[in-house]
């Protein structure tokens, strides 16, 4: 569809002003506002070394490690493997060779680069935010246009700060009414990714909207976002508001004073335009929303809680048919089993996901009186170093130690393991990541993707568990 | 980058929807450098049992495919992470390309920036090509960037789609970064003109 100059969505908007130019094939030439950069970066910059070139515009890009760090200390000498090593320091000897912007381990605000970004005013409203990674797209909650990208192209960011992309279709995700009590921004994009299909999204730009996503509050959008590439989507995004501005206003890299003023004018005609035309259109009611949780190895595969194993005898064609006895294979799981009657032997409670201060206020609350159950290993690992003072300031550690979780340093840990916070072969995991494909937390791992508040919930009953039960129960 | 013309080759079926970037390259190989050799990790779990014995049921694991440089999958082929290294994995495991229904866009863009074509075709085409791979392992398809066309064993044509730019460079060999170099001075009118802050 085409856009004309008095209907465009948020979007077009941000498009239109990053063009710096079009080829004759139609792709755009892309002006990156902020780079963010983390350890996995090594591959990028050795690109530009080989070529002979610098980084071309440094105070644009901002790092911090966030895949190799160790959560058990701060110290990179505790990372065992010489190679994972390797990656954390190249970053710093990289950064301090360029002259970027660098939160080291010894720096409180270091943590998970989609923690961060949002946390330190790094990401704004209207910006174009690229990252070597595919959850970028969480800085998309703020009204900007996010996206991962591959090491080719960190490279071809670092040399020119632009990046060359064709002009994504238009997804908008409209969901209305209102959230119940135990239902969170988790069990919303669970849902989405449900309805769409892990490739529903592919070659599209979603934009949430609608009265549930205007009552999210900032760190649950940013959740919502952050999994968009799981139903195929390269960005998501959502309308910056009053939420947005009230949440930024302070931060440490936000505009101050009279540029925070004439910032916020010009952000409040970010919003698409009322009649703006979407290329797609997908609806979901809150209210009809449960607590939702993954069986299988991919995030499509998801079902509220009070749902059993599905037959593979019923799967659409022969091919998600195959997909779906594979996978049940992987997940030890039988057809027709009750999704309350799986037993967990890990609890990982973090990722870029959900490891925010409200993500870990959710998951106290269900801890807070309670015990882990036995056999079950529990972790808690914090988006950042600042959401860690900001939960042990409130007392959240005190509760999780209490009862008997694991209160860790920031790090992407063990998400994807990449640190060697991995899950057990054959173990089970309930996990607040974003991933449940085949090996994702360690080799022969079993994942189960959920909110904080299910994920504590998982972690005091030892399975997977319904945690409006556990609301109501006297503790 | 390795330019790509045309290729004949022996095509390796792996009639699976959704293959992942863990499941092409598992994050626990991330951390090596480029000089390494990535083939040595591709599929590294899927083709494994929990002991470390080759499965049977995991069709690369074939001797008839031991030379494949053309791969055909199930739809949306590389989703997930973007990580380029399950590019690398497929590069450094012999293939030159990979044909399938859809692909995750961050793979799709990774692939043509290292010579590995990702070549779209329509999902009964690409079921056709499975059947025929299936029936007889170690057949070849023959696939050519310049005409756009893939060849199946029987002589059938199918075309693709491909964009202009993306099959110049992959013709020549050449990198989008050094043209992307060339034009620095619209880069930085544009960095004047916005005066971005």
């Amino acid at each position: 569809m085409t856009s004309t100059a008095s209907s465009l969505t948020l979007f077009d908007k941000i498009w239109a002003r990053h063009v710096v130019m079009q080829r004759d094939d139609g792709q755009s030439l892309l002006y990156v506002d902020r780079h963010l950069v983390q350890d996995g970066s090594a591959p990028a910059f050795e690109m530009l070394r080989r070529k002979g070139l610098k980084v071309r515009t440094p105070e644009r890009a901002f790092a911090t490690p966030d895949h190799y760090v160790p959560t058990d200390s701060r110290t990179l000498g505790r990372i065992a493997d010489p190679e994972k090593r390797a990656m954390a320091q190249a970053l710093q000897d990289d950064c301090a060779t360029a002259g970027i912007r660098f939160f080291g381990l010894d720096d409180e605000r270091q943590g998970i680069v989609h923690v961060v970004g949002p946390e330190q005013g790094l990401s704004l409203p209207g910006m174009l935010i690229v990252c070597g990674d595919s959850h970028t797209s969480t800085h998309g909650a703020l009204g900007a246009l996010a996206f991962g990208i591959g090491a080719s192209e960190v490279a071809h960011v670092l040399a020119t700060q632009t990046l060359w992309q064709r002009k994504p279709r238009t997804l908008r995700v409209h969901v209305d009414g209102r959230l119940g009590a135990g239902v969170t921004a988790k069990d919303i994009i669970l849902a989405v990714i449900g309805r769409l299909g892990t490739a529903g999204a592919t070659g599209h730009v979603i934009e949430y909207a609608g009265k549930a996503i205007r009552a999210l509050s900032m760190e649950a959008r940013m959740t919502v976002c952050n999994m968009s590439i799981e139903a195929g989507a390269r960005a998501g995004m959502i309308a910056p508001d009053d939420t947005t501005f009230s949440w930024l206003a302070g931060r440490p890299h936000a505009p101050r004073g009279a540029d925070w003023d004439a910032a916020v004018a010009r952000w409040r005609l970010l919003p698409g335009d009322a009649n703006a035309p979407f290329d797609r259109e997908l609806s979901l009611h809150a209210n009809e929303i449960a607590p939702m949780v993954t069986w299988g190895t991919s995030p499509e595969d998801v079902l509220p809680i009070s749902g059993r194993v599905p037959d593979p005898a019923n799967a659409a064609d022969g091919e998600k048919r195959d997909a779906m006895r594979r996978a049940l294979a992987y997940m030890g799981l039988e057809a027709g089993q009750p999704l309350t009657d799986i037993a967990v032997q890990r609890v990982f409670i973090g990722s870029c996901t959900n490891g925010r201060i409200e993500d870990l206020r959710s998951a106290a609350a269900v801890a807070r009186g309670r015990r882990v159950a036995a056999g079950v290993e529990a972790w808690v690992v914090p988006g950042s170093g600042l959401v860690k003072r900001q939960a042990e300031a409130e007392g959240l550690d005190a509760v999780f130690l209490a009862a008997g979780f694991q209160w860790r340093y920031a790090g992407c840990s063990m998400c994807l393991g990449t640190n060697g916070d991995q899950v057990a072969p054959g173990e089970r995991c309930a996990s607040t990541s974003n991933r449940n494909f085949v090996g994702r937390q360690g080799p022969g791992a079993r994942t189960h993707l959920m909110s904080p508040a299910m994920a504590a919930a998982a972690a005091v009953t030892g399975r997977l568990a319904d945690v409006r039960g556990l609301m109501q129960m006297e503790r | 980058m390795e330019a790509f013309t045309q290729l004949d080759a022996v095509a390796a079926p792996l009639a699976r929807i959704n293959i992942d970037t863990d499941q092409i390259v598992p994050a626990l190989y991330l951390q090596k450098p480029r000089s390494a050799n990535f083939g040595d990790f591709l599929f590294r779990d899927v083709r494994h049992d929990v002991q470390g014995a080759l499965r049977a049921d995991f069709p690369l694991n074939d001797p008839a495919y031991a030379d494949a440089r053309i791969l055909v999958a199930g739809r949306n082929f590389g989703c997930g992470s973007s990580r380029e290294h399950a590019v690398w994995a497929l590069a450094d495991g012999g293939f030159r390309a990979v044909i399938a229904p859809s692909f995750g866009d961050i793979f799709f863009s990774n692939a043509l920036k290292n010579g590995l074509l990702p070549v779209r075709l329509g999902e009964d085409l690409v079921d056709g090509l499975l059947a025929t791979l299936q029936r007889t392992p170690g057949a070849r398809l023959r696939i050519d960037l310049a005409a756009q066309s893939v060849t199946a064993p029987d002589g059938s044509r199918a075309s693709f789609e491909v964009e202009p730019f993306a099959r110049h460079c992959l013709l020549e060999g050449l990198d989008e970064l050094d043209y992307t170099l060339s034009q620095s001075a619209r880069i930085e009118a544009f960095e004047r003109a916005h005066a971005l802050a």
